[in-house]
């Protein structure tokens, strides 16, 4: 993927140019009329989240669909669905650092945003699925009065660290790429407002030789850093699953499906922001058709991967012979719920096939249309993961059945507003595209071609 | 020197002028130098005598930190609080390995950004060649090169003279 004849950005724009257009973003907001509604509709959604959230903590987690057996329904699988989300930010900005690849440069800012974003989406669910939250604390090592202390020999505390260290790792490794943007446009502000506010958050960033190395070093480790870290969480929530005895999760291809099914929605996702901004914004000049093309690409062969699991999964419960493995498989082939099964099969890999053609790939509307279904999904795959394996227990007299109520869907939706308004604030105060690794990039591309 | 001067900040307006010019700089004897760039360019640290950074062995240091906190704290839980669940191992190393990792790697992650401030000596709210004319050009598409004031063989005039030789764009003269 790094060997590229053709440059990836056109090397006509001068470096200078670039910065000034992509500090401008912030700075001489060009697109006020659009943010404002994409920001009212945001606020909705999050509005219906502090509603929801609010009757949730007021009646109970009673209120959602889930019963026993369905213990775990929306709120795991959201959980789920949005972490994997998160995953692709990490792996665009930190294993195609270290790959090499340099096409990342135009995406990584706002896939790193993306990520942190969802992670806190999807932080908030197990919160709000303990029934008592306001007891998060047990799941900290502190000397109690009680005399107890978390089971670390048990998945779901090992879950809360994971998810910390994500966070914070990401939140660094973010915040790291960005100081030396956050000087750029500090030196480009005109107003008092804007150089205090860039002034401050770029901690006196001045581009010292000295500085720039120090940096390069802690950047590049971090990234070494994060790729495993991003495998080992995905793979730490699949243990959710996996290390239970429950049909249909008691796996081991578990981490790796979900890793990879993370991966395949988090490009979807990153595609779809791309094409967005890239329209919103006019950086056909920076995010431009081999971007989509690469992404096409990457999304496919993520998708082709995931394909895999589905059927390992298949022969995984065959190859068993056990019969509760067995009868999870027929019910998820034929089933109540195998709308779900088949919904994700087809909504995650149909599309996708049309990505094999380029001139496919290289168009926004399409790629848009793929990475949306492939969302859906992906969504699809997780709720039939989750209610599939637990509606139909071990034993027939605790066989049960769930249908999401208002509040598990009014929940869900709110999550997607407590995830585009942070979105949207970011991209309205920060630039959004990395300034300084596009001007190396261009820099590169332009000695290449005067010898 | 009777005024104090933090150095001379020479502007270029590409990295290979830029390096020229810091090799010519080295090789004129200047010691006491400093770049400034819109992004990291290869090699410029080497020509300009700069140490390699040591963030590395901060990373490795916090990750040991990091496991060794998650393995001591694990294990004193368990310690201070058995809990026998159907005979299986109080201590299970394979369990508590995951929380492990993401200690290592949180640990390692969060020192070696931090060590990164810390050496640079951010953050700071201001530093004297912020005070030069165009400097802002920085962050932009211009590419400063600084003798420091404290170089034995800086002499205000005869080293602007020399940046100017050097290719400079412009050449001016920043107080501490």
């Amino acid at each position: 993927m790094t060997d590229r004849s053709a440059d990836i950005l056109p090397a006509d724009q001068s470096i200078g140019e670039v910065s000034e257009q992509l500090t401008g973003i912030p700075l001489h907001f060009p697109a006020w009329r659009r943010w404002v509604a994409a920001m009212i509709f945001a606020c909705l959604l999050l509005v219906l989240l502090m509603v929801s959230i609010t009757a949730l903590f007021t009646r109970g987690v009673g209120i959602w669909g889930i019963n026993i057996p369905v213990n775990w329904a929306f709120a795991i699988h959201n959980y789920v669905w949005w972490l994997g989300i998160g995953h692709a930010g990490t792996l665009i900005s930190a294993f195609l650092l270290l790959t090499g690849s340099e096409w990342r440069n135009s995406l990584n800012r706002f896939a790193e945003t993306m990520t942190l974003f969802a992670v806190i989406c999807a932080g908030i669910y197990p919160v709000l699925h303990l029934g008592r939250p306001w007891y998060l604390y047990w799941m900290f090592p502190y000397p109690a009065t009680m005399g107890v202390w978390p089971q670390f020999r048990s998945p779901l505390e090992w879950d809360i660290w994971a998810v910390l260290t994500y966070l914070m790792v990401s939140l660094a490794f973010w915040y790291t790429g960005l100081i030396p943007d956050l000087a750029a446009a500090r030196d480009r502000a005109k107003s008092r407002g804007w150089q205090l506010f860039f002034g401050i958050t770029a901690l006196g960033w001045r581009g010292s030789a000295a500085h720039w190395s120090r940096w390069s070093q802690a950047f590049r480790l971090t990234a070494g850093l994060a790729v495993p870290l991003v495998v080992s969480v995905h793979s730490e929530v699949s243990l959710l699953f996996a290390a239970g005895q429950i049909p249909g999760w008691h796996s081991t291809i578990f981490p790796p499906y979900f890793v990879l099914g993370a991966a395949f929605s988090g490009f979807a996702v990153v595609s779809i922001i791309a094409i967005a901004l890239r329209s919103w914004f006019a950086l056909e000049n920076l995010v431009t058709d081999e971007h989509l093309d690469l992404l096409g690409k990457v999304l496919l062969a993520t998708g082709l991967m995931t394909a895999y699991g589905y059927i390992f999964e298949v022969f995984d419960a065959l190859y068993s012979g056990g019969a509760h493995e067995m009868q999870t498989l027929v019910d998820r082939l034929a089933g109540a719920y195998a709308w779900t099964y088949w919904g994700a099969i087809v909504f995650n890999f149909i599309p996708l096939q049309a990505l094999w053609w380029q001139s496919v790939r290289r168009s926004g509307w399409a790629l848009l249309l793929i990475s949306i279904s492939v969302a859906v999904g992906m969504w699809l795959e997780r709720y039939m993961i989750l209610v599939t394996s637990l509606y139909r227990d071990f034993l027939v007299s605790s066989w049960g059945a769930f249908t999401p109520t208002f509040w598990d869907w009014s929940t869900y939706f709110g999550t997607i507003g407590l995830f585009l308004v942070p979105f949207l604030i970011a991209i309205r105060v920060i630039p959004l595209i990395s300034i300084f690794e596009t001007e190396e990039l261009l820099q590169e591309e332009q000695e290449e071609k005067h010898g | 020197m009777a005024e104090r001067v933090y150095g001379l900040l020479a502007e270029f307006d590409s990295p290979e002028t830029l390096i020229t010019a810091a090799r010519d700089a080295r090789d004129a004897g200047y010691r006491r130098l400093d770049a400034f760039t819109p992004f990291p360019v290869e090699g410029l640290s080497s020509i300009l005598g700069i140490p390699r950074p040591r963030i590395s062995r901060v990373g490795l240091i916090g990750g040991f930190g990091g496991a060794a906190v998650a393995l001591l704290m694990q294990c004193y839980v368990n310690y201070d609080y058995p809990l026998d669940v159907g005979g299986r191992p109080l201590y299970a190393i394979s369990a508590f390995a995951v929380v492990m990792f993401e200690l290592t790697i949180l640990f390692s992650a969060l020192s070696m950004i931090v060590a990164m401030l810390w050496q640079n000596g951010l953050p700071r709210l201001n530093y004297p060649v912020f005070a030069a004319r165009r400097f802002s050009l920085a962050s932009k598409d211009r590419f400063f090169l600084c003798v420091k004031g404290d170089d034995e063989a800086f002499e205000p005039g005869k080293t602007a003279a020399f940046l100017t030789k050097a290719g400079a764009l412009s050449v001016e003269l920043v107080p501490s």
